[in-house]
């Protein structure tokens, strides 16, 4: 192979046709709630690990429905459950996270 | 695919192309890319087919090519296309024609400035005078050369000596055809079937019996982009660009790509090189690549000429394959002889993408 | 005798007004282009929010015509204002006159081939709010026959909030109908994935967050928020659609089956072209220009002419069926009050 000093650029299209959904497939059997979630970033602004951690269940929730893995983002939740008190749709979010870590821990 | 709906569109977006005497202003940089597409676009339009086509040595660049890589401001840019005017003014001829879809773009865009802004018009004027003692008059029409074989498809249909027919199977060749950006996307109603499903090449392949094929990637630009090619630490990107197409088209097993622009044939070919040396992968069949032509080429081939003379065998991409399908005769021994027989030397052959 | 009350247009406008003006007592006369009554109703299969058959609401209204003249297939071929009212000449070559005179004009349906990189008319797995309707409907549609759905889009504001299609206005009834149609489309292929292409959702009606909320709990519809950029056709014989995935961040496609586009509403131009023989007022939308908009919607400029339904702008069906009401006692009103 020739090295020419440049090559490909990785594409950043979410491509819906290849996605991978069968971790969200897995939470939404435990948390049906998962389909309510609407974006509104009420969690994500209310959340004690986003500021210094990069928590934000909004962009977990959203990796999981791209088929891309939210494990790094996760792992920053510290499970203090305030963003189950502020979700307007009423999504048990420290539950839905918890049931998240079960299915990692199976992995 | 509603093949009427595309008619409808095609037919809301005819231009008015006239049918002679034209001013020919030629391209910065296809003259070394592909050195016989504008002689047999000269040859044929004017020799051939018998239309009044006028240049002028005393011609210049029109500065698109440095306007669009940020090297020069637009009223720079317009001085120079003023000065083009003038030439033509003093020639007598009232429509343009441009070899360079960049050229066509950098036209349309200044008269267009123009007609919004005319104190900028005044300026120009004035800039013109002061430098060169020159005056001009704006065109009535401004085409883009492929506008007129466009125009002349059919006349150069009724002279075909090959056509673009898979001679074995009778199949007609299925065809890319690629749009320079700066053809229709800046102002679609100044091209021959608009931004979104260009007819102007179709017109022509379907003239010449081939059939078109729709990919996905067809509206995608090739990736030359200026700056995106030019500076090296953005090439990666601009090579994307064409692989993407690359990618796109391949399922559609196209035999030929055909363009209009100077810097799409030219990526279109040479990135299936580097993509065939980085990536390992080739486009075409048994390990060639899609051949890629100019439309100055594909109607010299339909017309019958030798295609040693029109200048493919600087191609990366070998065009034999395609000579073979069109039962094009061609002699691989004078492929590497340039103008009066002079030995233009063999290049080395890549690893990846096979050529002759 | 008394004084005809010219209306005109037959949808849903026009029928509850006529319906209403001929219970006070007075006598409407119906002019409408088409060979029937109901407007883009009669096109539409079921309405939100209660996904009733558009038929029913029709059904409902046609009882209450009975004595009202009506001209089916007619246009007005010239509106004149005298002092005492209106004149027209009708295209059969009829003439009319009204003290009164009513617009139930309504709407015309966007014409989703303008937006070209959609590929409406070009590619056969596109097509419109109204083409889906009329197939709940009919069942017959060539585009959609004798193909398994397993992946379908909607996208929203197809015409609407966009400058370059003419039509800055929101067309306010085409999110709730894509959620609608997407539902229907889920119950008749349970197994297919749908994803709504939307700028902004706008659900402000009664039921219609319950909707929204039932779309994504009950059906599994995606929503993606990001304007479709353009369509192409795949060598499999279906659509691929480019959006932007807003929400990361990222360029999005995906192959669909089928590609519904929600076609928005567009000022009548021949409405427009009436309203400027009596020189009515055109607000910059296109659309007719009510008194206020406020207390005045179903008022004009001029004496005895009124308003009902969307040729003041867009509407949804109780708002036009609460304004033809309305128009129709302001317009016995004012009979009453010339008398």
């Amino acid at each position: 192979m020739t090295d020419f000093g440049y090559t490909l650029s990785r594409s950043s299209t979410v491509n819906l046709d290849e996605a991978d959904r069968s971790l969200w497939l897995r939470l939404e059997k435990l948390e049906p709630d998962l389909r309510l979630c609407m974006a509104c970033g009420s969690c994500s602004a209310s959340c004690t690990a986003a500021e210094l951690g990069g928590m934000s269940l909004r962009k977990v929730i959203l990796d999981l429905d791209r088929g891309r893995d939210p494990a790094p983002i996760v792992s920053a939740c510290m499970l203090c459950g305030k963003c189950s008190m502020v979700c307007p749709r009423g999504i048990n979010t420290r539950h839905l996270i918890l049931s998240l870590c079960r299915i990692y821990e199976k992995k | 695919m509603i093949y009427q709906g595309k008619q409808k569109i095609w037919s809301d977006y005819q231009k008015e192309i006239p049918d002679d005497h034209w001013f020919y202003v030629r391209s910065c940089i296809r003259q070394n890319f592909f050195p016989a597409s504008e002689a047999y676009f000269v040859k044929v339009v004017r020799d051939l087919l018998g239309r009044d086509l006028y240049e002028t040595p005393h011609h210049t660049t029109c500065g698109g090519i440095a306007y669009h890589s940020d090297t020069i401001p637009q009223e720079t840019a317009m001085t120079i296309v003023a000065r083009q005017f003038s030439l033509m003014k003093e020639a007598g001829y009232k429509n343009l024609v441009t070899s360079c879809i960049t050229s066509f773009g950098n036209y349309c865009e200044i008269l267009e400035t123009w007609r919004e802004f005319p104190e900028l018009e005044a300026r120009i004027r004035e800039h013109l005078w002061k430098a060169c003692r020159r005056e001009f008059d704006k065109p009535e029409y401004v085409c883009h050369a492929s506008d007129v074989i466009y125009k002349l498809r059919n006349e150069i249909a009724a002279r075909a000596k090959f056509r673009l027919v898979n001679k074995e199977t009778g199949e007609p060749l299925r065809v890319v055809e690629h749009i320079g950006c700066h053809y229709n996307k800046m102002f679609p109603s100044k091209g021959v079937g608009g931004a979104e499903y260009p007819y102007v090449l179709c017109g022509m392949v379907e003239s010449w019996g081939g059939q078109v094929i729709d990919y996905p990637e067809r509206r995608h630009c090739c990736g030359f982009g200026f700056r995106q090619y030019l500076v090296k630490a953005n090439r990666g990107y601009s090579m994307s660009n064409s692989h993407k197409k690359f990618e796109s088209m391949e399922p559609f097993r196209p035999d030929m790509i055909i363009t209009n622009c100077p810097g799409c044939p030219y990526f279109l070919d040479r990135w299936q090189y580097v993509v065939a040396e980085t990536q390992g992968k080739t486009y075409g069949q048994g390990g060639f690549g899609i051949p890629v032509f100019t439309y100055e080429e594909v109607a010299g081939l339909v017309l019958g000429y030798d295609p040693w003379d029109l200048g493919l065998q600087v191609h990366q991409v070998a065009p034999e394959p395609l000579l073979d399908k069109m039962g094009v005769p061609f002699n691989p021994e004078t492929k590497y002889l340039g103008l009066n027989k002079k030995d233009i030397l063999r290049p080395s052959l890549p690893s990846g993408l096979k050529c002759f | 005798m008394k004084e005809n009350v010219i209306i005109l247009g037959g949808g849903i406008a026009g029928m509850e007004a006529a319906r209403q003006l001929l219970l006070l007592g007075e006598r409407p006369v119906i002019v409408e282009r088409a060979d029937h009554l109901g407007g883009h109703v009669a096109d539409w299969h079921r309405l939100f929010p209660d996904k009733s058959p558009a038929e029913d609401l029709l059904e409902g209204l046609r009882p209450g015509l009975e004595g009202a003249e009506i001209h089916l297939g007619t246009t007005v071929s010239s509106l004149n204002a005298l002092k005492d009212g209106y004149n027209l000449t009708l295209s059969d070559g009829s003439k009319l006159h009204g003290r009164a005179l009513l617009f139930a004009t309504g709407f015309e349906l966007f014409a989703a081939e303008r937006k070209e990189e959609y590929g409406y008319g070009i590619y056969n797995q596109v097509i419109t709010n109204r083409d889906l309707e009329r197939w709940f409907n009919t069942g017959k549609d060539s585009r959609l026959s004798g193909r398994p759905l397993s992946k379908i889009g909607f996208v929203h504001c197809v015409g609407s909030r966009d400058l370059k299609a003419g039509n800055p206005q929101c067309s306010k009834v085409c999110c709730m109908t894509a959620i609608k149609q997407a539902i229907e489309l889920k119950e008749r292929f349970p197994f297919a994935e749908v994803y709504c292409f939307y700028m902004d959702l706008r659900l402000f009606g009664k039921k219609y967050e319950d909707f929204y909320i039932g779309a994504q709990r009950d059906w599994g519809i995606h929503f993606i928020r990001g304007r479709v950029s353009e369509v192409a056709e795949t060598l499999d014989g279906r659509v691929v659609v480019k959006a932007e995935d807003t929400l990361s961040g990222r360029p999005l496609k995906v192959s669909l089956d089928l590609l519904v586009l929600m076609a928005g509403m567009l000022p009548n131009p021949s409405a427009t072209a009436l309203a400027r023989q009596i020189r009515l007022d055109v607000d910059d939308d296109g659309f007719l220009r009510s008194r206020d908009n406020l207390a005045g919607i179903i008022a004009s400029n001029r004496p005895g002419v009124f308003y009902a339904g969307a040729c003041t702008g867009t509407k949804t069906v109780p708002e036009t069926l609460a304004e033809a009401r309305s128009a129709a006692l302001a317009i016995h009103n004012y009979l009453q009050d010339a008398k």
